[in-house]
C-alpha cells in the first residue's frame, strides 16, 4: 500500500473514533444518569413537595420543584412565542427576503442565542431591581422567555423557510391582506413546525438553571402566585447534589433522572408532533 | 379604510414594534449591566479589577484576575478537546459515512444539545470526576512531575474535568454548525479533484477543507463563546472553592459565570459586591458577543457567496 492510501485509512480511523466517542458520549451520559437514578426514585419523589428537614434526609419529594419548572417553562414558551412569531411573520411576509432590516434582525437573533444564560439571568436581576421587585415566578418567566426567543425564532424562521413562494403570491393575489395571510395560511403551513419550535424551546426553558437562579429564586412551596418564588428542578438537583448528606445526594440523582426524562419526553413528543401534523400542509 | 386593511396596518405596525424590541435587547442588556457596575468602574478602575487577583469582598477588594485566568484554562482545556473532535466528526458525518448512518448519528448530536446544563454536572460529579482524582492525576503526576501536571488538589474537582466535561458541551454545536459548512461545499469542487486522480482524502484535505476552512473557524468561534459562558456545570465540577490563579491542570478553577452563580445569596448585602459580579456578568457579555458577531459575520458570508 503507497503512502497516499495509508494517510487516508489513519485519517478515516479517526474520523471513525472521533463520531463513535460523540455517540459513545450521549450513551455515557444517559446510562449514569439511569443507573445512578432508577435505584432512588419512588412515587413519594414525585408526589410530595419537601416536609421538615428535606435537605438533611427526612421526608418528601420535589414535587414543587416539577411544577414550578413546568409553570416556568410553559410561561416563558407562550411569551416567547408571543414575540418570535409576530417577528419571523414580519420578516417573511412584510419585507423582502434579503431587506437589510430583516438582516440585521437575524444577525441579531443569531448573536442572542449565543448570549450565555447567567448573562440573562444578571440581566434579569438588574431589571428586577429597576422595578423593585423580588425573585418570583413572573421575573423567572420574563428571564426565561429572554433566553428562549433566539432559539424559538430561529427555528420557525427555517420552518416558513421551505413555504413555497408561489402559496404566498396566489394568497395576495386573491386579494387577501398581508395579515390575512399570516394568520390564515402561513400559521396552517407552518403548524408543526412551530409547534417544534415550541417545543423544543420548552425543553431548553425547563433545563436551565443560571437565568432562574437569581430571578425565580427556590422555595418549598409549590406555585401559587405570580409574585411569589418558585422552585426550579435544574435548581433542586444543583442544591441536593451540594449536601453533604447520601440519602440527600441520591435523591439528587433521582431528580436527574426526572429531568432528564422530561427533556426526553418533550423532545419525543417534538419529533412525533411535526410528523403527526405534516399531512395537513399542502405540498 | 375597511376593517381589514386597518388589520393589516396595525398587524404591521406592531410587528415592526417587536422587530425594534428585540433589536434593542442588545443594547439594553450592555447599557443595564454597565449602569449597575458603574460604581466600582468609578472606585477601582478597570485595570485594577482586571489585573488584581485579591478578591476581599468584606475588605473592598474585588480583583477578578483569578477567575479570568480560571475561565481561559477552563475554556482552553474544553477546545483542545472538542476542536478536533468535532471537526473530524463533522467530516465523517458530511464525507465519509453512510447516509443512514447520518440520519442515525444526527438525532444524537440534537439531543446531545437538549441535555440540561445541569445533568451535565451532575455526570460530571459521579464519573469524571472519580476518574481523574483515581487514575489520570496519579499516573500523570507520577510520570511527569512537571507543569502542567503538578498539583496538590486531590478531589478530582479541577480544570480538566471542568474541561472534560465543557469539551462534551459544545461539541453538538461545533459538529452541527461545522457539517452544516462542509456539505454546502460544492458536489462539482469534489468530483473535480477526484477525477484528477486525488484520493478521497486528498480531496477532503486539499478542497472541502480548504474550501470550508472560515466556516469551521467560526463554528470553533461559536462553541469556544459557549464554553465560556456556561455557568452551572462547570459550577459544579471545577472545584470553585479557592480565589487563586490556577497553575496547573488538576488545580481548581473558579470560572467567571461560577463566580456570578455563586453570589446569588450574598451580593446585596456587601457595598459594591453586586456591582463587581454584574461587572463580571459585562466583561461575560462582551466576549460572547464579540465571538458570536465574528462567528455569524464570517458564516452570512459564506452563505452569501453560495
Amino acid at each position: 500500500m503507497d503512502r497516499r492510501n495509508l494517510e487516508e485509512g489513519f485519517f478515516k480511523i479517526i474520523m471513525a473514533g472521533s463520531a463513535i466517542i460523540t455517540v459513545m458520549s450521549l450513551i455515557f451520559i444517559l446510562s449514569t444518569v439511569f443507573i445512578k437514578g432508577l435505584p432512588a426514585l419512588s412515587i413519594d419523589m414525585i408526589i410530595k413537595t419537601p416536609q421538615g428537614g428535606y435537605y438533611i434526609g427526612r421526608e418528601g419529594g420535589i414535587l414543587n420543584a416539577i411544577l414550578g419548572s413546568l409553570a416556568i417553562g410553559t410561561g416563558a414558551t407562550a411569551l416567547a412565542l408571543a414575540v418570535s412569531l409576530p417577528v419571523v411573520f414580519y420578516l417573511h411576509i412584510y419585507r423582502r427576503k434579503k431587506s437589510k432590516f430583516s438582516k440585521m434582525v437575524r444577525f441579531f437573533l443569531d448573536v442572542l442565542w449565543g448570549v450565555p444564560s447567567i448573562v440573562y439571568g444578571a440581566f434579569g436581576f438588574t431589571v428586577m431591581i429597576f422595578f423593585g421587585l423580588k425573585a418570583s415566578l413572573i421575573a423567572g418567566i420574563f428571564t426565561v422567555a429572554l433566553l428562549i426567543i433566539p432559539i424559538m425564532a430561529r427555528s420557525i424562521d427555517e420552518t416558513l423557510r421551505m413555504i413555497p413562494f408561489e402559496m404566498n403570491e396566489s394568497c395576495l393575489a386573491l386579494g387577501s391582506t398581508r395579515w390575512e395571510l399570516a394568520a390564515k395560511v402561513i400559521t396552517r403551513q407552518a403548524f408543526p413546525g412551530i409547534l417544534t419550535a415550541a417545543l423544543i424551546s420548552f425543553g431548553r426553558g425547563i433545563g436551565d438553571a443560571a437565568s432562574v437562579l437569581f430571578t425565580a429564586g427556590f422555595t418549598d412551596y409549590i406555585p401559587y402566585s405570580l409574585f411569589k418564588p418558585v422552585a426550579t428542578l435544574p435548581l433542586a438537583i444543583f442544591f441536593q447534589l451540594g449536601t453533604p448528606f447520601p440519602e440527600v445526594r441520591q435523591r439528587g440523582y433521582a431528580s436527574a433522572l426526572v429531568l432528564t426524562l422530561l427533556i426526553l419526553a418533550v423532545s419525543v413528543v417534538a419529533r412525533l408532533m411535526s410528523k403527526k401534523f405534516v399531512r395537513n400542509i399542502i405540498k | 379604510m375597511d376593517t381589514r386593511r386597518l388589520k393589516d396596518l396595525i398587524a404591521r405596525k406592531l410587528m415592526f414594534m417587536l422587530c425594534i424590541g428585540i433589536l434593542s435587547i442588545v443594547f439594553l442588556i450592555a447599557v443595564g449591566l454597565y449602569i449597575r457596575s458603574l460604581p466600582i468602574l468609578v472606585r477601582s478602575g478597570i485595570r485594577d479589577i482586571l489585573f488584581s487577583s485579591l478578591w476581599r469582598p468584606t475588605e473592598g477588594r474585588f480583583g477578578l484576575a483569578a477567575f479570568v485566568a480560571g475561565t481561559v484554562w477552563v475554556t482552553t482545556i474544553s477546545m483542545v478537546i472538542a476542536i478536533p473532535l468535532g471537526i473530524f466528526t463533522a467530516l465523517y458525518l458530511s464525507e465519509y459515512c453512510h447516509k443512514r448512518t447520518r440520519e442515525l448519528v444526527k438525532p444524537v448530536i440534537d439531543v446531545l444539545a437538549g441535555i440540561s446544563p445541569v445533568i451535565y454536572g451532575f455526570w460530571g460529579m459521579v464519573t469524571i470526576v472519580p476518574l481523574v482524582r483515581d487514575h489520570i492525576m496519579p499516573f500523570c503526576v507520577g510520570h511527569f512531575p512537571f507543569f502542567p501536571f503538578l498539583s496538590d488538589n486531590y478531589t478530582g474537582f479541577c480544570v480538566l474535568t471542568a474541561g472534560i466535561v465543557l469539551a462534551v458541551m459544545v461539541l453538538p454545536i461545533i459538529i452541527a454548525i461545522a457539517e452544516e459548512v462542509l456539505s454546502g461545499v460544492p458536489f462539482s469542487m469534489r468530483e473535480a479533484s477526484l477525477a484528477l486522480g486525488a484520493t478521497k482524502w486528498q480531496t477532503v484535505k486539499g478542497v472541502v477543507l480548504k474550501k470550508a476552512r472560515p466556516g469551521i473557524f467560526a463554528a470553533v468561534i461559536l462553541g469556544l463563546s459557549r464554553a465560556f459562558g456556561e455557568t452551572m456545570a462547570v459550577l459544579m465540577v471545577a472545584g470553585c472553592a479557592m480565589h487563586v490563579i490556577p497553575r496547573s491542570l488538576f488545580d481548581p478553577a473558579y470560572p467567571l459565570p461560577a463566580l456570578i452563580a455563586n453570589t446569588y445569596g450574598e451580593m446585596m448585602s456587601i457595598p459594591l459586591y453586586d456591582a463587581a459580579v454584574l461587572l463580571a456578568a459585562l466583561m461575560l457579555f462582551l466576549v460572547t458577543v464579540l465571538f458570536n458577531i465574528v462567528g455569524w459575520k464570517i458564516l452570512g458570508r459564506m452563505e452569501d457567496e453560495a
